[in-house]
C-alpha cells in the first residue's frame, strides 16, 4: 500500500541525510517489527489454543483427559485414537439430529433469502407509499431481542397446532415448519437491510436499458439483479446458514427438547449436562456439531467477509 | 462440568434408527430443498402475470407490494404483532386475564435474582462491548503490519463459525478446575498452577471470577467478526494522509489517536452499537455454562426460566420489555445514524 507512493528523487546532500536515518530507523524498525510479530503471534496462539485442547482432547483414550491436561498429550508415547467419533457418530442422539440440523437450517436459509431478495428488489428500485418508512422500521427492528416475542408466538404456534408433536401432511414434523417461519422472521431485517444497500447502488443505466427493450421487473430481477449481487447473495446465505445452524435458543424455544426435531445444538446442550461417566463423547460431539459450519466458513470465508462490509462499511 | 442444567439427562446410549432416518426425513428433506424455492420462484412469477392483467395504469401503484408483501407479512407476524403482545401482557397477571397495572415489573424489579441478572447485564454490556472493541482495533492494527495477515484473520475469525454450545464446551476445559493435589487438567489452571505455582481457582463457581470468565468467552467469540469489519476500514483510510502524517514528525501513537481513530470512528460506532445489542440478548454462553447459578444470572436467561421453569408468562413479559427498554436508546441511536448516512447518498 505504501510501496506504491512514489518518491520524487531527492537532491545528494539530502539523500546522505536520509540514508543515515533510514539506517537508525531500521534498526528501530527491526526492533519493533520482533516485538510486533512476538504481539502478533501470542495473541493468535492465545486465541486458538482453547479450541486445540479441546481437538486434543477428543482424540486421546477414552477418559485420559480426566486425570491429565491435554498439552501431557504433546509429549510421546502419542495414544491417540478415533474411539469418541465412533463411539458418538455410532451410537448417540447425534447422528438424527445432524439431520435435524439440515432439516432447519436449508429452509431457514432459503426462504428469508428468496423473500428478503423481492423486498430488497422493491425497497431498491420501486416507488411506493410509505417506502422509506417501511424500511426504516425494519432497520430499526434489528434491535429488537427475540425474547420479546416467544410467548405470543408460541401461543399462536400451539394454538395452529405448529408444536413438535404433531404431524402434517407429508410426514413433516410441524415443529420444523414453526422453527422455519421463526428463522425467516428473525433473520428478514437483516437480510432486507443488506440486500437492499448491495442492489441499491447497482448501476442505474442498466435496469433504464433494459426497460426499454421491455424486459418486465421479474425479468430485470431474475436477469439483472441476482447474478450482479451473487456477492451480497452468497454472504448474506452463509451467515444465515452459521446464525442457523449454531443457533440455540429459537430450537429450543420452538421445538424444545424432542429428540426428533432436535437440531445439534440442543443435543448437544444435552450432552453438557449428562456428563457423567461419558464425558469423553462431548469432546467428539462438540467437533462433530463444528465440521459443517467450519466447511462452509472456510470455504466461503472470502465471500462471508465482503457481506458483512457491505452493510456496514462505506467505500 | 457443574452438571447444573435442568435438562433432562440423555447418556449417549441410543442407537440411531436408520432406516425411519432415510426412509422418511431424507425424502422430506429433498422435498423441502427443491419445494421451497420453487414455491417461492412460484410466487412472484405467479404474482405477476396477475398484475400484468391489471389496468395499465394501477399497475405500477400494485406492484411493489406484491414484492415487499412476503416481507411485511412475515416479520408483522414474528417480530410486530409479539412485541406488542408481550407489552400487553405484562400488565396482567399470569393468566393473561386481570390487569395488574405495574405490579409485575415492581415483583421483577425488587427481586434479588432479576437485580443480580441486570448487575450481570451492566458488566457485559460494558466489558463485552470494550473489549471486543479492543481487541478488534489492536488485531486489525497489529496484522495490518504482518505478512501472515491472512492467516491470522482467518484463526481470530473463526469462533464465528462455532455455536455458542460448542464454545462452551471449548471453554469448559479451559476452566475446569481439580483440587490441588491432583494433576489439573483445565488449561488456565494448568499455566497458573505448573508455571506459576499457584492455587488452582474454580474459574465457573468463583463470584469473584465467574462473570469475567463468561464474558471472556463472549468476547473470544465476536472478536473476530469486530477484527474484520475494523480491519476494512483502517485499510480504507488513504495511505497518503498517513504517509503526510509521518513527513510531519509525528510518531506512530500520535497518527493512531489523531489520524486513524477519527477516521475510524464511524465504522467503531457501528460495530459499538451491534456489540451492544448482542450483550443485552446475550443468552446461550449462560445458559450452557452455568445456568445462571453462582450470581452469574443475565436477564435473558432469567426470562427463559420465568417463562418455562416457572410457566410464568407475566414475569417473564415484563422481563422482556425491560429488555426492550435497555435496546430502545440503541435503537434510536442506529435510526439516527442510518439516517444521517441516507441523507449523505
Amino acid at each position: 500500500m505504501s510501496v506504491a507512493t512514489a518518491a520524487p528523487p531527492a537532491a545528494p546532500p539530502v539523500r546522505t541525510a536520509t540514508k543515515r536515518l533510514r539506517w537508525s530507523e531500521r534498526i528501530s524498525a527491526g526492533v519493533s517489527s520482533a516485538g510486533l510479530n512476538v504481539a502478533v503471534v501470542a495473541l493468535t496462539l492465545a486465541w486458538i489454543v482453547p479450541t486445540l485442547g479441546l481437538l486434543i482432547n477428543s482424540f486421546r483414550q477414552g477418559g485420559a483427559f480426566n486425570t491429565s491436561g491435554w498439552w501431557t498429550a504433546l509429549a510421546p508415547p502419542f495414544n491417540f485414537t478415533l474411539d469418541s467419533y465412533r463411539a458418538v457418530l455410532g451410537a448417540s442422539d447425534l447422528a438424527p439430529s445432524f439431520f435435524n440440523s439440515f432439516m432447519i437450517t436449508i429452509p431457514a436459509t432459503l426462504i428469508p433469502t428468496a423473500i428478503a431478495a423481492f423486498a430488497a428488489y422493491a425497497f431498491a428500485w420501486m416507488k411506493f407509499w410509505g417506502r422509506n418508512w417501511i424500511f426504516l422500521a425494519l432497520v430499526g427492528l434489528l434491535a429488537v431481542p427475540l425474547q420479546l416475542t416467544f410467548i405470543p408466538l408460541l401461543t399462536l404456534a400451539v394454538k395452529l397446532g405448529l408444536n413438535s408433536g404433531n404431524t402434517l401432511p407429508g410426514g413433516l414434523n410441524a415443529g420444523f415448519l414453526a422453527v422455519w417461519i421463526a428463522h425467516t422472521g428473525y433473520g428478514l431485517p437483516f437480510a432486507i437491510y443488506l440486500l437492499a444497500n448491495f442492489f441499491r447502488v447497482l448501476p442505474t443505466d442498466l435496469f433504464e436499458s433494459a426497460e426499454i427493450d421491455g424486459a418486465g421487473p421479474v425479468t430485470v430481477f431474475f436477469r439483472l439483479v441476482l447474478p450482479l449481487s451473487v456477492p451480497a447473495l452468497a454472504s448474506l446465505i452463509i451467515f444465515q446458514f452459521l446464525w442457523v445452524w449454531n443457533d440455540l435458543l429459537v430450537a429450543l424455544i420452538y421445538v424444545g427438547g424432542t429428540p426428533e426435531v432436535a437440531p445439534l445444538t440442543v443435543t448437544l446442550t444435552n450432552l453438557v449436562g449428562s456428563l457423567g461417566q461419558h464425558r469423553e463423547y462431548l469432546t467428539a460431539a462438540a467437533f462433530v456439531s463444528m465440521i459443517v459450519p467450519l466447511i462452509v466458513f472456510f470455504t466461503l470465508q472470502r465471500y462471508f467477509v465482503r457481506g458483512i462490509l457491505a452493510g456496514s462499511v462505506k467505500g | 462440568m457443574d452438571g447444573s442444567l435442568g435438562l433432562i439427562a440423555r447418556l449417549p446410549a441410543l442407537q440411531v434408527d436408520w432406516g425411519t432416518l432415510v426412509s422418511v426425513n431424507l425424502p422430506t428433506l429433498l422435498f423441502v430443498v427443491l419445494g421451497v424455492p420453487l414455491a417461492l420462484v412460484g410466487y412472484i412469477l405467479g404474482t405477476d402475470v396477475l398484475v400484468r392483467r391489471l389496468p395499465k395504469r394501477s399497475q405500477p401503484s400494485v406492484r411493489p407490494w406484491v414484492w415487499v408483501g412476503p416481507a411485511i407479512l412475515f416479520v408483522g407476524l414474528i417480530l410486530v404483532y409479539p412485541m406488542v403482545g408481550t407489552i400487553v401482557r405484562s400488565f396482567f397477571d399470569r393468566h393473561g386475564d386481570k390487569f395488574v397495572g405495574l405490579d409485575n415489573f415492581r415483583l421483577m424489579l425488587t427481586d434479588n435474582g432479576v437485580l443480580i441478572a441486570l448487575r450481570n447485564n451492566v458488566y457485559w454490556l460494558v466489558l463485552y462491548t470494550g473489549l471486543v472493541l479492543t481487541f478488534g482495533l489492536l488485531l486489525a492494527f497489529l496484522a495490518d503490519r504482518v505478512r501472515y495477515e491472512k492467516t491470522v484473520k482467518t484463526l481470530i475469525f473463526m469462533p464465528m463459525a462455532i455455536s455458542f454450545v460448542a464454545m462452551a464446551v471449548i471453554w469448559q476445559f479451559v476452566y475446569y478446575y481439580r483440587p490441588s493435589d491432583v494433576p489439573q487438567t483445565g488449561t488456565l489452571n494448568g499455566i497458573l498452577v505448573n508455571i506459576f505455582h499457584g492455587q488452582p481457582i474454580t474459574w465457573i463457581q468463583d463470584t469473584r471470577f465467574n462473570n469475567f470468565a463468561l464474558i471472556l468467552i463472549g468476547v473470544w467469540g465476536a472478536t473476530g467478526f469486530a477484527m474484520v469489519i475494523l480491519s476494512a476500514a483502517l485499510k480504507g483510510i488513504p495511505a497518503e494522509l498517513l504517509e503526510a502524517a509521518r513527513v510531519d514528525g509525528a510518531n506512530e501513537l500520535t497518527i493512531f489517536r489523531r489520524v486513524i481513530l477519527p477516521l475510524m470512528m464511524p465504522t467503531i460506532v457501528v460495530v459499538g452499537t451491534t456489540m451492544v445489542i448482542f450483550a443485552l440478548k446475550a443468552f446461550d454462553v449462560v445458559y450452557v455454562m452455568t445456568a445462571g447459578n453462582y450470581n452469574t444470572d443475565i436477564l435473558a436467561r432469567r426470562m427463559y426460566a420465568e417463562l418455562y421453569s416457572a410457566g410464568n408468562n407475566a414475569n417473564a413479559s415484563a422481563l422482556a420489555v425491560i429488555l426492550l427498554l435497555a435496546v430502545v436508546p440503541v435503537l434510536i441511536f442506529n435510526l439516527r445514524q442510518f439516517r444521517a448516512v441516507e441523507e449523505r447518498r
